[in-house]
């Protein structure tokens, strides 16, 4: 599983990284950005799809 | 202002307005048919047609004030920058105080919030009844805003006295007493200004004062603008956010007990209080003349952007009149949508957390004091403003 957010719909909201703080980060602006190329360790699958379930702009995909 | 008894508020979908018939006959426009989520983020996506100009509304259209105060910073800079800025000006505005914002900034603060709330705590005393909105809430985020921007914490409540008048005035008469009250309020923050310029301090005024937006220092009334903003827009937000968590909190025991029980399900919890009892109530103004889904719109007229609708829109989500406080998906848009979302988001969420968090712990067991009022706000920012609560247990 990888997950991919779209910096041109992320507005900062940080839902991503409050949730999933393993899978994504943010930069200085509070803009987020995947970690690890977006590869989703085994077990964090949840934590992923919970991200995608809470962001505002619906900026977050899923590749299975 | 003085404070006036509402009602409880028992529809968060289309009542915008609970008591006031003054706000409802001073408001140019509602437009009921436009609060479905899809429309929300339809106007909020769309700053061409729809500006920030006055994210508040007001009596007078932009064009009138404008020829009161010739002096007014117009589009796309707007009174309050960043909020009433629109493209291109909006996004270099905005970059100069999204770092201040960020959450690796502002989750540090949590130590010091705690503090505050504990702090509020300890000086209730030892009683079983106490007004959580009045004794604890509204002090919260004026506190926390005061100690960035620099201002002595000694003047919390003339702050608080500011925000009311600015956002709950909007049905008030433009009397001499509310002028008087602006000017107080603009010569107040002038004062802290050059004061700042005179003695630079390690705070969001100087680090304002410093900056510079396209290659030049930004002017003392944009600084000006901004600090307002930060006043205005962190204060009675964040404090009708805690105040409606807890209010939900005191009548609903069996939510209480599960984040008594388990404090480490509150983050999400606050989620859904922010879900469903939205605090804020954005207005974009009308650029043009145009048909919009329907609507005839004419330039200038306001639109609301009630998020607190869109939240309880039943093709965004499921069961949306039900309060879930482990509902796991939950893309509200309680901080607003597209390129004006909530600067503060990090912060106000920071004191929420917190402040339920404290509560909880000191004060496991409360109810509501049904033999007192509780009160809530009028106008675009809602929450309670009495929450008389009756103390059951102490941690």
């Amino acid at each position: 599983m990888r997950v991919h957010v779209d910096s041109s719909k992320c507005q900062g909201h940080n839902r991503c990284y409050a949730l999933a703080p393993e899978l994504f980060d943010v930069d200085d602006l509070g803009n987020a950005f995947e970690l690890n190329d977006g590869i989703v360790p085994s077990g964090l699958e949840d934590k992923a799809r919970l991200a995608v379930a809470n962001c505002p702009e619906f900026a977050i995909t899923i590749e299975d | 202002m003085s404070e006036t008894i509402y009602g409880p508020v028992t529809d968060w979908a289309t009542d915008f307005d609970h008591g006031s018939p003054a706000y409802n006959n001073n408001i140019h426009q509602i437009w009921d048919d436009l609060k479905a989520a899809d429309l929300v983020k339809e106007i909020a996506y769309d700053p061409t047609r729809f500006s920030s100009l006055t994210p508040v509304v007001q009596q007078l259209k932009p064009s009138e004030a404008l020829l009161e105060d010739p002096d007014a910073l117009g589009a796309p800079i707007g009174p309050v920058p960043p909020i009433s800025s629109d493209p291109p000006f909006h996004a270099d505005a905005r970059r100069l105080l999204l770092p201040a914002f960020s959450p690796k900034v502002i989750d540090p603060l949590r130590k010091e919030v705690e503090e505050i709330c504990n702090k509020l705590i300890d000086d209730m005393g030892d009683v079983d009844a106490i007004d959580a909105a009045v004794q604890y809430t509204q002090h919260i985020p004026v506190l926390v805003v005061a100690q960035m921007v620099g201002l002595p914490l000694s003047d919390a409540d003339r702050f608080r006295g500011w925000v009311d008048m600015v956002l709950g005035g909007i049905g008030a008469e433009r009397s001499e007493e509310r002028l008087a009250q602006f000017m107080a309020m603009d010569e107040y923050l002038t004062k802290h200004i050059e004061e700042h310029i005179a003695n630079p301090q390690d705070d969001l005024t100087s680090y304002l004062l410093d900056a510079e937006i396209f290659g030049e220092k930004l002017s003392p009334r944009h600084v000006f603008g901004t600090i307002l903003l930060l006043i205005i827009a962190g204060i009675d937000t964040t404090w009708s956010g805690i105040g409606s968590s807890l209010w939900h909190l005191a009548s609903n025991p069996v939510d209480r007990r599960r984040l008594v029980e388990n404090p480490g399900k509150i983050p999400m919890a606050v989620e859904e209080f922010l879900r469903a009892y939205a605090p804020v109530t954005m207005a974009r103004m009308v650029t043009d003349d145009m048909e919009f889904h329907g609507v005839q719109m004419k330039k200038e007229d306001r639109v609301l952007l009630p998020f607190p609708a869109a939240n309880r829109d039943e093709n965004q989500f499921a069961n949306p009149a039900v309060v879930d406080i482990e509902r796991e998906e939950n893309r509200h848009a309680a901080f607003g949508l597209g390129i004006h979302r909530c600067i503060g988001s990090n912060l106000a969420r920071l004191e929420m957390n917190v402040a339920i968090e404290v509560f909880l712990k000191r004060f496991p067991d409360f109810e509501l004091d049904t033999t007192e009022q509780v009160t809530w706000s009028t106008g675009q920012v809602r929450g309670p403003r009495n929450l008389p609560f009756k103390i059951k247990a102490r941690g």
